[in-house]
């Protein structure tokens, strides 16, 4: 066999499909920050804390009233969905008209108070969320071991990743969300209701961020700081994309956590560093992003 | 008659001050530094500072009628804010003892500056050995574990079984490489090897990638020179990866109570560990827990334990000289044995190591334990002249 750089090809092999993996939780979650970016003009710094929200969800579902793995799939980012549709008709609606500014500092300081609360309540250690069953054990692939629940993982989020794209560019719906962002004046006259389908968007971005969090309890330990370990690197891939960009955060997502996982084989300490060189490189040849448009 | 007021008050502060001359600035202060906030808050955090706050009330929250105040402050993980924190303790906020500092980057920084400013520091949960090594301080006490004693209990343990070949996946900051350095020369010295390591930044939530590159490694043992939220991640990770199914081991070098108790025992069971303090070991350490749990809502880790300890052996030192000088008590401290609930026959050595017994302990199953915090089993203690490094050979200037 041949070695590339002193790294065997197994290796090299199982550490792609390991970025693979990371790379679909980032295309998910910047997936819905893209969505409520390019539709509501709000950067949602609450989207880590919902992230955190959508795994206690799951916790605390199959703890207090025993429902499991697949209920919670389900209930999870339907509940953290309606709680994103009380913030928004309660608070962040009354910001539109502000610079965008006031949003990020909004839910900014939504995000604390979110973490905060639970980690009083929870510590930090985190709580333990069992592999479903029907998920437990792996495949041998010969260069590595690929616990079926990770694999899993990949097929849902990119199953959900590619139907928002199709359902936002290819479908009449996504044509009046599109519209509405253009000119909501004119699409309010065709009689459309613009505010509801606002509340909606901004509705289903977080129950995305949920959806990501009840994929993830299985894998991490279900704890208050795991929304704010994962969402910065999601807003240098939302960056990197561009702003707003759907197929942009999706495609940014899969192939940064590609390259994270080559840096682990190839110099393991600059991991958590190499997204954001590559973000001050993009932003230096082409600010608005690799798939943004200049406004 | 202006110059007698004048005397008579100056005469009336005096004697005022004289029944309590020793203490300075009236007030016996201490400081509890340590992460509240991030992985390891749940290890230390409040809890370290509800465990001071009870060796307080064992001397009615006084001493020479002096009261004894605690503050707290959370350092984040960051040396440079311990560094501030403890700056500003001492030259604005007449703090005159820092205890705990886990984060082993956070307490270099802090011993550097007692040692100037001769202020006496209680180190319950860094454990890094320079602290009572190269870097030891005369005001510096370690006392409740160091990385050597978890290489001296676990490793040797492990290599005893025949598990030679290791593999390290390190968190790459002070205390890590102390930790994998400490262990590395204790498995050598068994005529051991290191088949390879890898390092991960402080935080990291996905281990797959290390493990991958463990796995592929073929060693016997995989340690993790990790801790707090690190830890159990990667223990949870590598059984999703089978890669103890696989017959290599997992050695999580540096666990807490808190941490199995957050993995669960599903996921932890089996586990060799060294640990300074558990607390169904006695009658004594039993009550404790009792007292501690009634405030913090939950079991006590070693390291919460062993700041109750360095407190109340610091107030039983103040106690006897009648003084807070920092020479007086650490001289007072150093010739007394620690005789608590944590240890009975302590012994605080010329390098500010305190020797006490450590246990190798293993998590039990779960059809073995009881109920909420039964979780180890004592596989074995090991007497403190074992479990920690010659001071000696520490490399010390203190020790001649």
């Amino acid at each position: 066999m041949f070695d590339l750089l002193g790294v065997p090809p197994q290796v090299l092999f199982g550490q792609l499909l390991l970025g693979l993996i990371n790379g679909s939780f980032y295309a998910l979650l910047s997936l819905g920050l893209a969505v409520i970016f390019g539709m509501l003009n709000v950067i949602n710094f609450a989207h880590g804390a919902l992230y955190m929200i959508g795994a206690f969800v799951a916790w605390l579902l199959l703890t207090k009233l025993g429902l499991g793995y697949w209920w919670a799939l389900g209930l999870s980012p339907l509940i953290v969905g309606l709680l994103g549709v009380v913030l928004e008709k309660t608070m962040l609606s009354r910001l539109y008209k502000l610079d965008h500014l006031y949003g990020l500092l909004l839910t900014f300081g939504l995000a604390l108070i979110m973490e905060g609360a639970f980690r009083h309540f929870y510590g930090v250690s985190g709580q333990p969320y069992p592999i479903p069953d029907a998920l437990k054990g792996g495949q041998n692939l010969g260069f590595m071991f690929l616990p079926n629940y990770r694999g899993w993982v990949v097929v849902a989020s990119l199953i959900v990743c590619f139907g928002t794209w199709f359902a936002i560019e290819r479908t009449r719906l996504g044509a009046y969300l599109r519209a509405a962002t253009e000119n909501p004046v004119l699409v309010q006259a065709f009689g459309i209701n613009v505010p509801v389908m606002i509340t909606a968007t901004y509705g289903f971005g977080v129950a995305l961020a949920g959806l990501a969090g009840v994929l993830a309890a299985p894998i991490y330990q279900v704890s208050p700081l795991m929304g704010t370990n994962l969402i910065i690197v999601v807003f240098a891939v939302v960056v990197i994309g561009g702003m707003g960009s759907i197929l942009g955060a999706i495609v940014t997502g899969l192939g940064l956590g590609l390259l994270e996982g080559l840096t682990k084989v190839f110099y393991p300490e600059a991991s958590n560093i190499v997204v954001f060189v590559v973000m001050a490189i993009v932003l230096l040849i082409k600010p608005a992003g690799l798939f943004g448009r200049e406004r | 008659m202006l110059k007698t007021l004048l005397c008579g008050t100056a005469l009336l502060a005096l004697t005022a001050g004289a029944a309590h001359a020793q203490v300075s600035n009236n007030v016996i202060k201490i400081g509890v530094m340590n992460d509240r906030s991030g992985i390891y808050a749940d290890l230390a955090g409040e809890g370290s500072a509800i465990a001071a706050r009870l060796a307080a009330e064992e001397f009615g929250g006084k001493i020479a009628g002096a009261p004894i105040e605690i503050v707290v402050a959370d350092h984040q993980n960051k040396a440079d804010i311990a560094a501030n924190t403890a700056r500003e303790w001492i030259d604005a906020g007449n703090v005159d003892v820092i205890a705990d500092v886990p984060n082993s980057a956070a307490a270099l920084a802090v011993q550097g500056i007692t040692k100037d400013k001769k202020r006496i520091f209680l180190m319950s949960g860094p454990g890094s050995t320079d602290l009572s090594g190269k870097s030891c301080s005369p005001y510096g006490f370690h006392w409740t574990y160091d990385n050597y004693a978890m290489a001296a209990g676990t490793a040797r343990a492990l290599v005893e079984q025949g598990k030679k070949n290791w593999f390290f996946i390190t968190a790459d900051y002070a205390f890590g490489h102390s930790l994998e350095d400490e262990t590395t020369k204790m498995v050598k010295q068994l005529d051991g090897k290191v088949a390879g390591n890898v390092r991960h930044p402080l935080g990291t939530a996905d281990f797959s990638s290390y493990l991958l590159q463990a796995q592929g490694s073929k060693a016997d043992v995989i340690g993790l020179a990790n801790a707090g939220g690190d830890a159990t991640n990667a223990v949870k990770q590598a059984s999703e990866f089978g890669i103890t199914q696989s017959g290599q081991s997992l050695a999580g070098l540096l666990l807490f109570i808190s941490d199995v108790n957050a993995l669960g025992l599903q996921a932890a069971q089996g586990l060799l560990l060294t640990t300074g303090f558990y607390w169904d070991t006695d009658e004594q350490t039993r009550e404790w827990t009792k007292k501690f749990e009634a405030k913090a809502g939950r079991k006590p880790t070693m390291v919460q334990a062993g700041v109750y300890s360095a407190v109340r052996h610091y107030l039983k030192a103040v106690e006897a000289v009648g003084s807070d000088d920092a020479d007086k008590v650490s001289a007072k401290m150093r010739e007394t044995t620690v005789s608590d609930m944590f240890t009975k026959n302590g012994k605080i050595a010329a390098n500010g190591r305190m020797f006490h017994d450590m246990y190798l302990a293993q998590v039990k199953t779960p059809a073995e334990s009881k109920g909420p915090w039964d979780y180890y089993k004592i596989v074995k203690t090991i007497p403190g002249e074992q479990a920690f490094l010659d001071p000696a050979k520490s490399g010390c200037p203190l020790v001649k």
